[in-house]
């Protein structure tokens, strides 16, 4: 079932080389992305490059890691050196980093064939990719519908097999939430567990950099490799090792699941349906399911958004089109350039954002809104460890509608509003969850099922997933991108 | 009438090898530009992580100030905008700063209160030019403690009392060189007059760089605002800025447009922890402050209060000091070769500070250890030091076996007899009651002894022959 281990294989014996996969990859991204819009920069040269450095070690009998000669791709907030790296905004339009994201040094030093950066939102901030300033990206089951969002671009890429995986951001449901949209798996790791030096940061205290793949296999693999310690993210854990692959095949039976109640009552009837079905074939594998209640789930998202826009109005303060980026023109004072820059160069979403937060936490408002939603984060938090002294892992649906259609969100604003509901307490509370699919509406868009684990459970989550995978079967592909099965 | 009430908070840079949050070189006075990395020009994505030796100099700093020390403080956020300021906030301590509650302890026995001292990041230079402004990055990041003080100051003295003594006692702490003239270390000073029990509306000049415009700028002040008030008017909440050429201080910006600084946790950074095992390990690293050295000099080293006070405004002085006089009898002569002798040398404040000399503590020693056996006289001491600071030769290299032959109380008698016989006139009109007379003799023997003779003696000698 997993692509990384196929083509690894495929890689050592010889029956492909490094470099006819990253062509054929290119080619399908090619003829695939323009319907997609899922790349937004595509690195070419790179990656033919770094194939033949790969097909030259495999030649030379050297050992190579899993993900060598993989072809892949990083959401565009994922900084890489020499590249251009523009969180899909005009403001940073031009960047290219002086130094490369610790996940993706650790999976480059591996030998990962960097197909380009994929599409987001502007600055991570939206659901639905269509705050990039590239357009949306489009889902590949069907193209009148988004891929989600933030790492939409990424999912869609993943999804369709325009890349075999992708590293995105998860703030408050970024990686899961179109993961589950397009039909792949969405892994956000524990707060902690991979380094965020070089994630151009959102909202700090909820940033985290998760794995997209097809499969849950392919995502172990990936976050097995970029997870543990960085001395360049004081908030990285120390001593954080995991492998979670191995623990892939354990047997479950006996795991105790919690399902709390609120998430599932707030999902649409198919999607609820589908989820419950899911949960029914955890039963039959052994597990023991029980339906709790956990009210704090449903106040989480006014929390997340105070917390969120507050954090982001500091972390984007530093885009005055001074030091790298894009600036304006015609200005007649310092501070003039950098309001018209400002006033220019973002978009209307994350300006309202940066205003939200800015206001949450200026004086006469902070305890009304920011100390608010601290403490209601707080609380959030113990009543996550109380759960999980109940259970070994959380399942609710991951969104609670399937992919929206292109320009919905314009005019349904609580649809986008709750279209985080049932991931950003994960973030809240910084613990480890994934979207696995289970699932498609009757007009053929995928549903994803969201596994939650205590900190640092990672191995956990991923082996209920895995196993569920297999119980659930062969998901079904889109018609787009490389098929791996000719 | 009028009183005066002030408090200070002091910025002083720390001078930790790193800069606080990267692996940048802490230099003063490199090329624009070349300390700079990722994290201290604030690229997308780079993350500070906190240099433990900031931490470790704050809380020495903290000690020596009298403070306690907070076992768990925080990062926060300082949000504004400035060009130089390469984040769009200053990542300082808010709520729980590392120390606080200490004093400094004027001599009259007052205790100046210190509020707090927490640690943050400077910012970068702005550079204008003609026709462009250009920004210099190298001084973002580098390490600032604030101190904070009470509004205990009452006057100019007090303040420059205050102000001086935080300064040695961050440069015997070696935490900063607190060059005021190169900003290491900037005072933002709070003043506000009364005439009653009731505190007056403060204003606050910023960014003080030197004592003397300090109390300048003080003292315009408090005659500003009395004459405010006298004139019915009311003092303004305000932050001002002191112009060195008229004297004047003059408004930057009020209170309503004052920034709201939204300050919250860094998230990029955890809690800092502090156990009393390192609290106790910092102290254990603390020197002899100053006042303690001064009162020390007093009572163990017969030193004069002046002197002592002169000796230690240089934590190298002090130094050279301590080493030059151990093992000699009198310490007081060592004072006084280098107050009178090498500061003679040091002419600006700077070569004092710097005490950069040809000779080392030991052969100062050398030279009061003649002295004091008698081999060598005071004024042939006096030269011999001064040949040895020009040149850096030893005291061996200049003297002779003549000059170090000694001169024993003989060989005096004999010298005095001679003068006294050859000089029969001068004799007599000493006796006569012209005292000035016998420097005459006391000239003959210094010059028949070549200079070897202790001219005190001599007099004394003849005198008793006479």
């Amino acid at each position: 079932m997993s692509n990384v281990i196929k083509l690894h294989n495929l890689l050592l014996n010889k029956e492909i080389s490094a470099r006819e996969l990253a062509e054929k990859y290119l080619s399908a991204i090619n003829c695939c992305n323009p319907d997609l819009n899922a790349y937004i920069n595509i690195t070419e040269e790179d990656a033919i490059l770094k194939a033949d450095i790969i097909d030259r070690k495999i030649a030379g009998g050297e050992d190579i890691d899993m993900l060598a000669g993989i072809p892949m791709t990083l959401k565009d907030n994922i900084s890489t050196k020499g590249t251009e790296t523009t969180c899909c905004s005009k403001i940073l339009e031009g960047y290219k980093p002086i130094y490369n994201a610790t996940a993706w040094q650790r999976l480059k030093d591996r030998g990962a064939v960097h197909l380009g950066k994929t599409n987001m939102d502007e600055f991570a901030m939206g659901c639905t990719c269509e705050t990039s300033v590239f357009g949306s990206s489009k889902n590949p089951y069907n193209t009148d519908f988004v891929a989600g969002g933030s790492s939409g671009g990424t999912a869609s890429a993943v999804s369709a097999n325009l890349a075999v995986y992708g590293i995105g951001s998860d703030t408050g449901g970024s990686v899961r939430q179109p993961a589950s949209f397009c039909g792949c798996v969405g892994l956000k790791p524990t707060y902690g567990a991979v380094s965020r030096y070089g994630l151009i940061a959102y909202a700090s205290s909820l940033d985290t950099v998760g794995v997209l793949a097809g499969n849950v296999t392919d995502a172990a693999i990936v976050f097995d490799r970029i997870l543990g310690f960085d001395p360049m993210d004081s908030t990285s854990t120390p001593d954080f090792s995991a492998c979670t692959f191995d623990f892939l095949n354990k047997n479950i039976s006996g795991r105790k699941i919690g399902v709390p109640k609120e998430l599932l009552e707030r999902a649409s009837g198919e999607v609820r349906d589908c989820v419950v079905k899911a949960i029914g074939d955890f039963e039959n594998m052994g597990c023991e399911v029980e339906y709790f209640s956990m009210p704090s789930l449903v106040t989480a998202l006014p929390a997340y958004y105070i917390i969120a826009c507050a954090e982001a109005s500091s972390n984007l303060g530093r885009y005055d089109g001074i030091r790298y980026g894009n600036k304006s023109e015609h200005f007649e004072s310092i501070h003039h350039m950098i309001c018209k820059t400002r006033g220019e160069k973002f978009g209307d979403e994350v300006k309202k954002r940066i205003i939200l937060g800015t206001f949450v936490l200026s004086e006469g408002y902070y305890d009304k809104y920011y100390a608010k939603a601290q403490a209601l984060r707080f609380e959030l938090k113990s009543q996550f460890e109380k759960v999980f002294e109940k259970y070994d892992a959380l399942i609710t649906p991951t969104s609670p509608k399937t992919a929206f259609k292109l320009s919905q969100v314009q005019t349904d604003k609580e649809g986008a509003f709750n279209a985080d509901l049932c991931t950003v307490p994960v973030n809240l509370a910084g613990l480890p969850a994934l979207s696995v699919p289970c699932g498609k509406d009757s007009l053929g868009l995928p549903i994803g099922m969201q596994i939650i684990g205590n900190k640092f459970s990672e191995s956990h989550i991923l082996n209920l997933a895995h196993k569920y995978e297999e119980a659930r079967g062969d998901f079904g592909i889109n018609n787009m991108g490389v098929r791996l099965d000719v | 009438m009028y009183k005066l009430t002030s408090g200070f908070e002091t910025h002083v840079e720390l001078k930790t090898n790193t800069k606080i949050f990267c692996c940048c070189s802490n230099e003063f006075g490199s090329e624009p530009n070349t300390r700079c990395c990722p994290v201290c020009i604030g690229l997308p994505g780079a993350m500070p992580r906190l240099n433990k030796k900031v931490v470790e100099f704050a809380v020495r700093a903290g000690l020596a100030l009298n403070c306690k020390i907070n076992s768990l403080s925080y990062m926060d956020r300082k949000n504004y905008s400035y060009p130089d300021l390469p984040k769009a906030y200053q990542i300082s301590q808010y709520d729980v700063p590392l120390c606080y509650e200490g004093f400094v302890e004027l001599d009259s026995g007052k205790r100046i209160g210190i509020t707090r001292i927490h640690i943050e990041e400077d910012a970068g230079k702005l550079i204008h030019n003609d026709a462009e402004i250009l920004i210099d990055y190298n001084r973002a990041g580098v390490p600032l403690i604030e101190i904070v003080s009470e509004p205990d100051i009452q006057s100019t003295e007090e303040a420059k009392e205050f102000v001086e003594k935080l300064r040695l006692i961050m440069r015997y702490t070696e935490v900063s060189d607190c060059k005021m003239q190169e900003g290491s270390m900037r005072c933002d000073v709070n003043i506000s007059v009364s005439d009653t029990d009731k505190l007056g509306t403060r204003t606050e000049i910023k960014n003080m760089n030197s004592i003397a415009n300090i109390q300048k700028a003080m003292e315009y002040e408090f005659e500003r605002q009395i004459e405010v008030l006298e004139n019915g008017g009311s003092i303004t909440q305000e932050t001002l800025g002191f112009d060195e050429k008229s004297g004047t201080t003059y408004s930057m910006r009020t209170k309503e447009d004052a920034d709201d600084y939204r300050f919250f946790r860094e998230p990029d950074l955890l809690a800092i922890h502090i156990s009393e095992e390192d609290i106790e390990r910092i102290r254990q690293t603390l020197p002899e402050l100053p006042d303690k050295k001064i009162k020390r000099y007093v009572a163990e080293l017969g030193i004069n209060k002046k002197d002592a006070e002169l000796l230690i405004k240089y934590p190298r002085v002090a130094e050279f000091f301590e080493k030059a006089s151990k093992g000699v009898n009198s310490p007081k002569k060592v004072a006084n070769f280098i107050l009178g002798v090498i500061f003679g040398f040091l002419k600006s404040e700077t070569l004092k500070e710097e005490f950069k000399l040809k000779i080392t503590p030991e052969s100062l020693k050398g030279i009061v250890l003649l002295v004091e056996s008698g081999k060598l006289n005071m004024s042939k001491a006096k030269t011999t030091l001064e040949q040895m600071l020009l040149s850096g030769k030893r005291a061996e290299e200049l003297l002779s076996n003549e000059d170090l032959g000694g001169f024993d109380e003989d060989m005096l008698l004999c010298l005095c007899g001679k003068a006294i016989d050859t000089n029969p006139k001068i004799v007599a009109d000493y006796k006569a009651g012209k005292d000035k007379a016998i420097m005459a003799l006391v000239g003959y023997v210094m010059r028949e002894s070549k200079g070897r003779a202790d001219a005190e003696k001599v007099k004394e000698k003849l005198k008793e022959i006479i």
